[in-house]
């Protein structure tokens, strides 16, 4: 009984995980191939449903607390998935936030050529999908690699922002444009932030140790 | 609003001028699990003992409201305006503690209705209603080679899982279980449980219990009782999660009951 429906809980955040990476791929391919449709689909069509998901799986929570009393790792399991749950809806509003910027930037010359964004996106996707690859496979292992690797995104974050700030002083009509790019970059990174939080959401479900605020670096984690 | 099986119209019970369940008006759904919880002496039992006609089987007891049961084929039967015995092989029940007919064995008390009833059948007929009785209580292979052994040599689990059967057998519209497990330890406790999810394919079930925990992982929807009155019935989702009335939070909270 339990477990049935722990399990449908499961396969609900996965398929939750899957449609906010897509949104992220979708708003950056659509920024790069000036693909309007594809920019508005994630807007109206990717970010409703993923509202509609998060209230859905909020309740799945809470019901399986109420009625179940769960215990341990299956305590921590739903605990950790309501947290998730939380996070992902936050990265689909993301997405929704580059797609408008891109939807912005489409319509405009390029300030630049887009070189170091698509590869921080590409960047920011695969700890995304680690992160609830990590979930998928209990692997703690993946998750902590996904927690590491944060410092790279911020690394391309610091490095678009010097290169924009550049372009913008030496020509102000770049300026719009250029803090859209920048907006685009500051939300990937946050992803990269939320991609982090289920890494150590996992680890906390597999493991039950806390590593939350570079407590693995110091080898706290106990 | 789903499929009703058996509607109650402002029952109210009672013994000797003590009402003990008021002017109930409850709607049970077909194939679902429904549980009656409330604290000791709220009427709960006495509720359910109504809707097959055992309330009035002790001394002085009255019913008054109606009990309908809507069948498969829509038809609807006025609880007392039939012959109760008709009434109790539609609804049936299991009591608190296991109570194997003592001088029966094991596959005479799966029939025991049909015997006790006066109604015939033939050997095939029994066996196959006895093969398939135990089955759905996951009892017959546990006691497949000792049929003609007493019943009550099973332990305590295995005679609730009895008693299922044996009200299972005579096919019913709804059984009515009351308390169930109160008198079984954890496992046979979670078998039971495990059990009364299958059945509801096949059969309606109502569980009285005043165990929170166990209405909550094993009812579809649940019914609060409290001093006599319903005061709350719904989906169990929603009564554990966010009940409208007081009295059901301060139940469900420990602070009543």
């Amino acid at each position: 009984m339990f477990y049935e429906k722990l399990n449908k809980l499961k396969e609900k955040i996965i398929e939750q995980g899957n449609l906010v990476e897509s949104m992220i791929e979708k708003s950056i391919r659509g920024l790069i191939n000036k693909d309007k449709a594809l920019l508005l689909e994630v807007i109206q069509i990717d970010e409703p449903r993923t509202n509609e998901a998060e209230i859905e799986i909020d309740e799945m929570c809470i019901n399986l607390i109420a009625r179940f009393q769960p215990t341990a790792q299956d305590l921590r399991t739903i605990i950790m998935i309501l947290k998730m749950n939380n996070d992902l809806e936050r990265i689909a509003d993301m997405a929704e936030n580059i797609s408008e910027s891109a939807l912005f930037l489409i319509e405009r010359p390029m300030v630049k050529p887009l070189i170091d964004l698509p590869k921080m996106a590409e960047e920011t996707m695969r700890m995304l999908k680690d992160s609830i690859d990590s979930f998928i496979k209990n692997d703690p292992k993946l998750a902590k690699s996904v927690c590491e690797r944060d410092d790279v995104v911020d690394a391309y974050r610091d490095q678009i922002l010097r290169e924009l700030v550049t372009y913008m002083i030496s020509d102000p009509t770049t300026i719009e444009r250029a803090l859209h790019l920048e907006r685009i970059s500051r939300n990937l990174e946050r992803i990269a932030d939320l991609a982090t939080n289920i890494g150590e959401d996992v680890i906390y479900i597999v493991e039950g140790k806390v590593i939350k605020h570079g407590r693995y670096k110091e080898g706290e984690g106990a | 609003m789903s499929d009703i099986v058996l509607k109650t119209e402002n029952l109210t019970a009672s013994y000797d001028e003590h009402i003990v369940v008021k002017n109930v008006n409850l709607s049970i759904i077909r194939n679902k699990i429904t549980a009656i919880m409330g604290p000791s002496g709220c009427g709960k039992t006495t509720l359910i003992r109504c809707f097959n006609r055992m309330h009035e089987l002790s001394p002085k007891a009255k019913v008054e409201g109606k009990v309908l049961l809507i069948e498969n084929s829509n038809e609807i039967i006025d609880v007392y305006s039939v012959d109760p015995m008709l009434v109790r092989r539609k609804i049936g029940m299991v009591f608190q503690k296991p109570n194997p007919f003592p001088t029966m064995s094991i596959y005479e008390n799966v029939i025991a209705g049909y015997i006790l009833n006066g109604i015939k059948l033939k050997k095939s007929e029994a066996d196959e209603i006895v093969e398939e009785s135990l089955k759905k209580v996951s009892l017959w292979d546990e006691v497949k080679d000792r049929l003609r052994k007493k019943g009550t040599f099973l332990s305590g689990g295995q005679q609730q899982r009895l008693c299922i059967a044996r009200a299972l057998a005579m096919k019913p519209d709804i059984i009515l279980l009351d308390e169930p497990t109160s008198a079984l330890d954890p496992v046979a406790t979670a078998k039971i449980e495990e059990l009364i999810e299958q059945l509801k394919d096949t059969v309606t079930i109502v569980i009285v219990t005043h165990n929170v925990g166990q209405a909550g992982r094993i009812s579809d929807y649940v019914a609060f009782m409290y001093l006599g009155e319903l005061v709350e019935y719904g989906p169990t989702d929603v009564i554990f999660t966010r009940p409208s009335h007081e009295k059901t939070e301060e139940f469900l909270t420990g602070k009543i009951g």
